[in-house]
């Protein structure tokens, strides 16, 4: 069924981007970090948990989580128009589900924690590279948290599960089968839950079982890196 | 020989002295080396979700939790065991205010019986007219303390919605000059040091009065602003290199360094403006 398919940079099907963290990029943030699959690079910063205005949206019971991804108008080749849009709002609106299973949101009641994503240079995944580096963002705002949230991009090209899609292998088309499919996930490795799971496209279930047991695997590599980047700040 | 007697006796004496006081040394630099070595087991950088200690044996204190046999971190921040006790030192984060805190913090709004006070925690504090330490005209609350004022305060009771402050203990106070400076509550305990030793070096060294809030606002107020800023240099100095060992000893000398450098630069200008006098 699957074609043959050599990905562009010559990786193997379940290896993935170089990959780069840093915790404590941004100085005014109560917490930040950097987080990169190979030219994906996502940055973020927390702020919180502070007074929530409008007063409106106080929650007595918790603490509201918002979060906001924004793709910078010189993160992709051709200029991209600033401000929100369709896809970031929606974008805006999983990460934030896929962040809230981990956080202890009731110890700050009538209070907010800013989550903002920035995306400096866009090249596929970067909604994964965003929900791993605000992960560690919030981690270093001493924020109290089960576990960190770890994100990676499945998908299917010309009929191969491979980890970790770039842009160009996102807009391959095999000469038989001409659909890609992209299935981000979100994994909570020490709770073995999955906090995020989108899919784009056409799969069987038989390879999303497969997808979804790469995705683990990759996964538990990127909270390595992600544990290694809180660890480092002490210097 | 009577007099040789009591030479020989005093100087026995003494060698005596000498040896103690060499054996109180001694005993001194051990104790400090065994410190030194429980402080580097026992710290340790833990990130939310690991695993810190293991069996029943342990209890989970502040920022873990535990989950059947195991503790597990829930802060990132550096990991304390004090016998049985597991408990995380957080490293950053907001400012979580604790009854019995002294605090400093900016008035930010008032009502027709009290104020409200931004102490950097995540929900604003309150500070009721009764709980001021004057007798007040509640018709001008304004002239007791107005907007944008700094106090030293003290946190009376935490309720689930509201932090409640107090003025009536000794050594709360309205500011009214000095310098402040911002930190992590979290560094508190450094700048403070261990029963005090850190802030006194700063104290002695720089001949300024300085109160420490436990929400990271620092008071400055020395005779001249030289000292002030000289003061707030060794703060940010504790605030950017915490884990160094042995900081009030770095402190001292950075301090003492500090201090002659002025003196030289002082002399330098004197007499850049002599020769410029006898010049003219």
């Amino acid at each position: 069924m699957a074609e043959k398919y050599k990905r562009t940079d010559g990786r193997a099907y379940d290896e993935m981007r170089e990959i780069k963290a840093k915790a404590g990029v941004i100085k005014n943030a109560d917490g930040s970090a950097m987080f990169s699959f190979g030219d994906s690079i996502a940055i973020a910063a927390v702020y919180g948990p502070r007074q929530l205005h409008p007063q409106h949206l106080q929650d007595p019971s918790k603490c509201l989580l918002r979060c906001t991804y924004d793709m910078l108008s010189f993160s992709v080749n051709e200029r991209k128009k600033p401000g929100p849009s369709r896809r970031s709002t929606e974008i805006s609106y999983v990460t934030g589900k896929a962040l809230e299973p981990v956080l202890q949101l009731d110890a700050y009641p009538n209070t907010v924690i800013d989550v903002f994503i920035s995306i400096i240079q866009a090249d596929a995944s970067t909604r994964c590279a965003g929900i791993n580096a605000a992960s560690i963002a919030l981690a270093n705002a001493g924020l109290p948290m089960s576990e960190l949230v770890t994100a990676v991009s499945m998908g299917k090209v010309a009929g191969n599960i491979l980890v970790d899609l770039s842009k160009d292998e996102e807009d391959y088309r095999g000469e038989k089968i001409k659909e890609t499919t992209d299935i981000p996930v979100a994994y909570l490795p020490r709770s073995d839950k999955i906090s995020l799971l989108q899919l784009d496209g056409r799969i069987k279930v038989a390879e999303l079982r497969e997808a979804i047991k790469a995705a683990k695997k990759a996964c538990l590599k990127i909270n390595e890196i992600q544990r290694e980047a809180l660890k480092k700040i002490k210097e | 020989m009577d007099k040789m007697d009591k030479k020989e006796e005093v100087k026995g004496k003494q060698e005596n002295k000498e040896k103690r006081e060499k054996g109180e040394k001694d005993k001194e630099e051990k104790l400090k080396e065994t410190e030194k070595i429980e402080e580097e087991k026992e710290r340790k950088i833990v990130v939310p979700g690991e695993i810190v200690a293991h069996g029943f044996q342990f209890l989970p204190g502040d920022g873990t939790r535990r989950e059947g046999p195991d503790i597990l971190a829930m802060k990132f921040g550096l990991l304390e065991k004090n016998d049985r006790l597991v408990k995380i030192i957080p490293l950053s984060g907001a400012y979580l205010p604790r009854v019995g805190n002294t605090v400093i913090g900016r008035i930010t709004d008032m009502n027709f019986n009290g104020w409200f006070v931004d102490i950097l925690s995540p929900q604003e504090a309150f500070l009721p007219v009764s709980e001021c330490f004057a007798r007040i005209n509640k018709a001008d609350l304004a002239e007791v303390f107005d907007i944008g004022d700094m106090i030293v305060a003290k946190v009376k009771s935490i309720k689930s919605r509201n932090i409640d402050l107090t003025m009536r203990d000794h050594g709360l106070h309205k500011l009214s000059d000095g310098m402040i400076v911002k930190v992590n509550s979290s560094r508190v305990p450094r700048i403070i040091g261990r029963e005090g030793s850190m802030v006194k070096i700063i104290k002695d060294e720089t001949n300024c009065n300085i109160t420490i809030g436990q929400n990271g606002v620092i008071w400055i107020k020395g005779n001249d602003i030289d000292d002030e800023l000289l003061a707030k240099e060794a703060i940010e100095f504790i605030v950017e290199k915490p884990f160094i060992e042995g900081l009030t000893d770095t402190i001292k000398e950075f301090l003492v360094k500090k201090k002659e450098e002025m003196k030289r630069e002082e002399k330098e200008k004197l007499k850049e403006t002599e020769e410029k006098k006898k010049e003219k």
